[in-house]
This record gives structure tokens, C-alpha cells and sequence, in this order.
């Protein structure tokens, strides 16, 4: 695989849209803005709906738009799947006329085997015969996503595809959105402004603001950074991933393992082996200098302090520890760190109160 | 008194079997045209747009002689038109059948160009978008999208130009003069039998006129319960 590399410049009603980013070529990349940000800009210029300036697109090698050597492939020869925020079915045709209309034109590197595929991974068999105006606005999504699928693109674009659901909804597509993470080789930009389902789904983020990167790395390190805080107030927390290794059926507990070390979580009945993220709020994570013996805390983690921000109010700070591989938020008063003399570098204990599963 | 009573029914048969026969020919063509042109219409960011528009709605305002006489010198041996067809050896225009189609589709032609420019508006970008994240390149989009989707603005398009043709009277009587059998139409046939005092034959083709203009607008409104939001 190429890399995927994104330089460009689009002047837009209250700003310039302008950045140069290379991202990775697999899993999830969130872009996650507030409206207005230049998300959806980015987006459609990808895919070629929009056409910047003094661009250079180049996505799995293949160059879409360069604009010094005057390249611009037009949408229908790029090999995209494209989901738009709202259902965008086309009217005139039932569910299976929709999910044939691209694999039609997609030309001979796409057979019917990965239409079967499509429908199989999103579990739309029994809507096939359906007319899209009987379609619940999850299901429309679905389809949409297969739609997408069956012509296997090399890159999946998705606009907000749940930002027209409410949130019963959302639940119902989410595992969906997470089979096709999993079971495809398929790198993604998912454009969202709802900071939990960057978190659920993304590997990699790209923070918008006002048509510029704000900041982009891996999921777990850009919600650890506390200079510049993705969660406002007691929101504020990171995010492990670790492997269920063991369930404990008299206490309703399970054991989650990961790089640097285990928690027991409440059994929500995940199953053994299976990956889960994790959210640790910064309010419930506590700092001791030496490993406490005697408390009712569970889950203790050695951590080393990597750095430390003042909080929205002045009598508190946030303290980024590393576990592992792994960052953890703690939220401490200030008088706290100076009590115990913390510093930088310094290794420690952390106590965690309570952990929430995310998926 | 028989075969005078026979006289009218054929004459007017004759007018009739023309009207039809000028309205579904322009119907047809102005489909044809309009169809590119409101497409045009409703995409174009042009600042021709402007005054394009208006050139196209010009007929429904204009007077229908004013129209007709303008179509009838440009028809003429010294008109523009006239001077062309010549050329290409097909004689004038005016006071024909071929003529007659030319004024109705420019007569007709808001009526044709509006419906369709409200279908493909009301459509948005979105579904031409839809088929071209999906491979289909920009014609294959029009002829299985956009065109699909503009139906019910198609089919407006089709009985108004339908019906606004027959309807016609100063355009065809302007440059189609009222020759039997070639261009008089039935709403040139009532003003002559009105001219030669002949009431009872003026009497059945109106009242056949206002039938048919009622079952048009009662098939409008059909179009429009099957399809909510059509424009009109």
C-alpha cells in the first residue's frame, strides 16, 4: 500500500480550509470537528465532489488531484465508497437496484461475490425486495454502508453517517460500524463532531478547528493530551485497550489484560478473548507515591507522571501518567502535588475507582 | 342539409385530427429540447443563466401575436429562418404544418422548461453525487438518476406543452394562417365559424375544448397526489 497523503487549500465561507496531513493507510481515521470546522469539506474534496486548490491527494499510492501536474480524477473513476450523513438512497430504485447500481459500474475488478459479502457483513438479506421508502433510517444506513462496500472501494469515505439518527439508533448501527472496522482491510475517514464515537471507533484522529489541524495521532494519545483537552469537565479521561482474560462469576467481575498491566471491571458480559476499550474519567484515578495496602480500591497500575496541566479550575490539575504503552488522565488538587512532590518522570501508583467498558 | 351537416363534422374532424396531431409533435420535441435546456437551467452557476431564463419565460408574458409576428418574419423569404430553410431546400415555413410546430414550441416552451427546472431543482445535488461516488460517470448519472427522478416533472411538462398547444390561437393564426387540412387547428376553426355566424358548429367544438381542458387539469392533479411536491 501507498500512503495516503492530503494537501490542500479551500476557501470557504468564514475561513480557509488548509492543511497537509499524511494518514495512516488502514483502520479508522476519525476527522472530528465542530460543524463548520471543514470536515465535510475535506471529505467531498477526497472524494472529488469538491475541487481545492493547490491540492495533492493521494490516497493508497494513487494520485486523485495534483494540481502542479494538472491531475484531477473526477468522482466516478476514483475508487471510493462514499456514505453521506443523511439516507441517501436513490428514491427510484428498491434496496437491491441500490446495491447493484455501483457494482454495475464498477467495472471488472468487482464481481457479484462482493455484493453477498456486503450484504452478509451488514445483515440486510431480508431487505433486498424492500423499497427504500420502507426502510427505517437505521436500515437505510445499512444499506447505504453496503451500498458503499459492494463496489470495493480502497477507501471508504463516512460523513456523519449517524448524525441523522437519534440515539437508540446509533446503537443499533454502532456494532455494525465496528464489524466493518474489524473484519475489513479497509482504511476509513469518518468525519464526526460527537467526541464518543471518534473514541469508539477511530485508531487515528484528526482534530479540526476552524479549517485547521488542531491536532492528529492515535485515538488513545490525542484524548490524553491534556494541553489541549478533548473532554471539557468531568468528561475528561483516556482510553485503554485491553483483552478480557478472565470472568469471575461470584463476584460479577471480569479481568481485562493489556500492555502494562490488568483491571477487574464489572461483568457486563463480554466475552472471554474479546478486545475492549476502555474509559477511565480523570476524577477517578487517584495518585500514591507508595502502592497502597490497605484500601477498597481494586485496580492499582504503576505509571510514570509524562506530564502535568493546569485544570479548568485553579485548585486542581490534570497529570498524564503512562501505562504501558498506554495514557491515563488523574485528576488531582494541586495542593496534592505539592504534598506529595510529585514530579516528571517520577513513577507511581495509580488508583482506579471505576472503569467503564465502551465497546 | 344532411350533407351540410356532413360538411361541418368532417371539417371539423379534420380540425381536431390537426390539433392532436401539431400538439403530440410538439410535445415530443419540446421534451426533447426543453429537457438539456432546464437541466441547464437548474446546475449552471453561469451568468448567462439570468438572461437565458428570462428569453424562456418571455412567452408566457408576451402577447401571442407579437410572438406570432415576429416567428412569421423571421419565416418570411426575407427572414433569417426564412432565408436558411430555403437554402437547405425546404421552401418557407410559414403557413405549414412544419411551421405551426417551430411557433408552438417556442410558444409552449416555459411550459415545458419550468416543471422539468423545478424537478431537477427539488432533486438537489445529492443523487448526482450518490451515482458518481458510485462510478457512474456524469451522462450514465442523467439518463439513470436525474431523469428518473425528474418524472413527474416530465410528465407536467408533457400535458401542459399538450394541452397550452392546443390552446394556442394567436401564434397559429399569425403564422399558420387557417388553411384547411394544414393548419387550421380547432381554436381557428371556432373563430371562423364565429366569423361566418355559424353558432351551433362554433358551439360543439368549444364545448369539446372546454371538456378537454377540464380532464387536463384533473389529470394534473393526479400527477400531482402521485407525486407530492411537483412543480407546476
Amino acid at each position: 500500500m501507498g500512503h495516503n497523503h492530503i494537501r490542500l487549500r479551500l476557501p470557504r465561507a468564514n475561513h480557509v480550509l488548509a492543511l497537509d496531513v499524511t494518514l495512516p493507510d488502514q483502520g479508522i481515521t476519525v476527522i472530528l470537528g465542530a460543524s463548520g470546522s471543514g470536515k465535510t469539506s475535506l471529505l467531498r474534496c477526497v472524494a472529488g465532489l469538491e475541487r481545492a486548490q493547490d491540492a495533492h491527494v493521494e490516497m493508497g499510492g494513487v494520485v486523485w488531484q495534483d494540481d502542479q501536474q494538472g491531475v484531477f480524477v473526477p468522482t466516478w473513476q476514483r475508487a471510493v465508497g462514499y456514505v453521506f450523513q443523511e439516507a441517501s438512497l436513490l428514491p427510484h430504485l428498491d434496496v437491491m437496484q441500490n446495491l447493484a447500481y455501483g457494482l454495475k459500474r464498477a467495472g471488472q475488478r468487482v464481481t457479484t461475490h462482493s455484493l453477498d459479502q456486503a450484504v452478509d457483513l451488514l445483515g440486510i438479506g431480508p431487505l433486498l425486495g424492500r423499497s427504500t421508502a420502507r426502510l427505517s433510517g437505521g436500515e437505510r444506513q445499512r444499506v447505504a454502508l453496503a451500498r458503499a462496500l459492494a463496489s470495493q472501494p480502497r477507501l471508504l469515505l463516512l460523513d456523519e453517517p449517524m448524525a441523522s439518527l437519534d440515539a437508540a439508533r446509533r446503537q443499533d448501527i454502532l456494532p455494525w460500524l465496528e464489524k466493518m472496522r474489524d473484519e475489513l482491510h479497509l482504511p476509513m475517514l469518518y468525519v464526526t463532531h460527537a467526541v464518543d464515537e471518534a473514541a469508539r471507533l477511530g485508531a487515528h484522529m484528526l482534530v479540526l478547528e476552524n479549517g485547521q489541524v488542531k491536532t492528529q495521532g492515535p485515538v488513545a494519545e490525542v484524548f490524553a493530551n491534556i494541553e489541549q483537552p478533548m473532554w471539557v469537565g468531568e468528561d475528561m479521561g483516556a482510553w485503554l485497550q485491553g483483552t478480557v482474560v478472565e470472568r469471575h462469576a461470584d463476584w460479577h467481575l471480569c479481568r481485562v489484560a493489556f500492555d502494562g498491566g490488568q483491571m477487574w471491571l464489572r461483568d457486563s458480559g463480554v466475552a472471554l478473548g474479546q478486545m475492549v476499550r476502555m474509559r477511565v474519567l480523570a476524577r477517578d484515578v487517584s495518585i500514591a507515591t507508595e502502592a497502597p495496602l490497605h484500601t477498597s480500591i481494586q485496580n492499582q497500575l504503576s505509571a510514570v507522571i509524562e506530564a502535568v496541566a493546569p485544570d479548568a479550575h485553579p485548585s486542581q490539575v490534570l497529570v498524564r501518567l503512562r501505562v504501558g504503552p498506554w495514557a491515563v488522565l488523574a485528576r488531582i488538587t494541586q495542593k496534592a502535588w505539592s504534598d506529595l512532590a510529585l514530579g516528571l518522570g517520577q513513577t507511581v501508583t495509580v488508583q482506579v475507582k471505576s472503569v467503564a467498558v465502551v465497546a | 342539409m344532411v350533407s351540410g351537416w356532413f360538411a361541418d363534422a368532417a371539417s371539423a374532424w379534420s380540425a381536431v385530427v390537426l390539433t392532436v396531431q401539431l400538439a403530440s409533435v410538439t410535445t415530443v420535441l419540446l421534451l426533447i429540447v426543453a429537457t438539456p435546456l432546464a437541466w441547464w437551467l437548474s446546475q449552471t452557476t453561469s451568468r448567462w443563466r439570468a438572461p437565458i431564463l428570462a428569453f424562456v419565460t418571455l412567452p408566457l408574458v408576451l402577447p401571442p401575436t407579437v410572438l406570432g409576428f415576429y416567428l412569421l418574419v423571421a419565416m418570411g423569404p426575407q427572414g433569417w429562418l426564412g432565408q436558411w430553410t430555403q437554402a437547405m431546400g425546404w421552401g418557407l415555413l410559414s403557413f405549414t404544418f412544419s411551421g405551426l410546430v417551430l411557433g408552438s414550441m417556442v410558444f409552449s416552451l416555459p411550459f415545458a422548461v419550468q416543471p422539468l427546472q423545478h424537478s431537477f431543482e427539488a432533486m438537489g445535488r445529492r443523487p448526482m453525487e450518490v451515482a458518481a461516488t458510485l462510478g457512474a460517470r456524469p451522462l450514465d448519472a442523467f439518463f439513470s438518476v436525474a431523469l428518473p427522478l425528474a418524472r413527474p416533472g416530465m410528465v407536467t411538462a408533457a400535458i401542459l406543452s399538450f394541452a397550452h398547444t392546443v390552446g394556442e390561437f394567436g401564434v397559429v393564426l399569425m403564422i399558420g394562417g387557417n388553411v384547411p387540412g394544414q393548419t387550421r387547428v380547432v381554436s381557428t376553426q371556432i373563430y371562423g365559424h364565429v366569423e361566418a355566424m355559424e353558432y351551433p358548429q362554433a358551439h360543439a367544438l368549444a364545448l369539446g375544448m372546454l371538456v378537454f381542458s377540464f380532464v387536463v387539469l384533473l389529470a394534473l392533479a393526479a400527477v400531482k397526489r402521485r407525486w407530492p411536491g411537483v412543480g407546476s
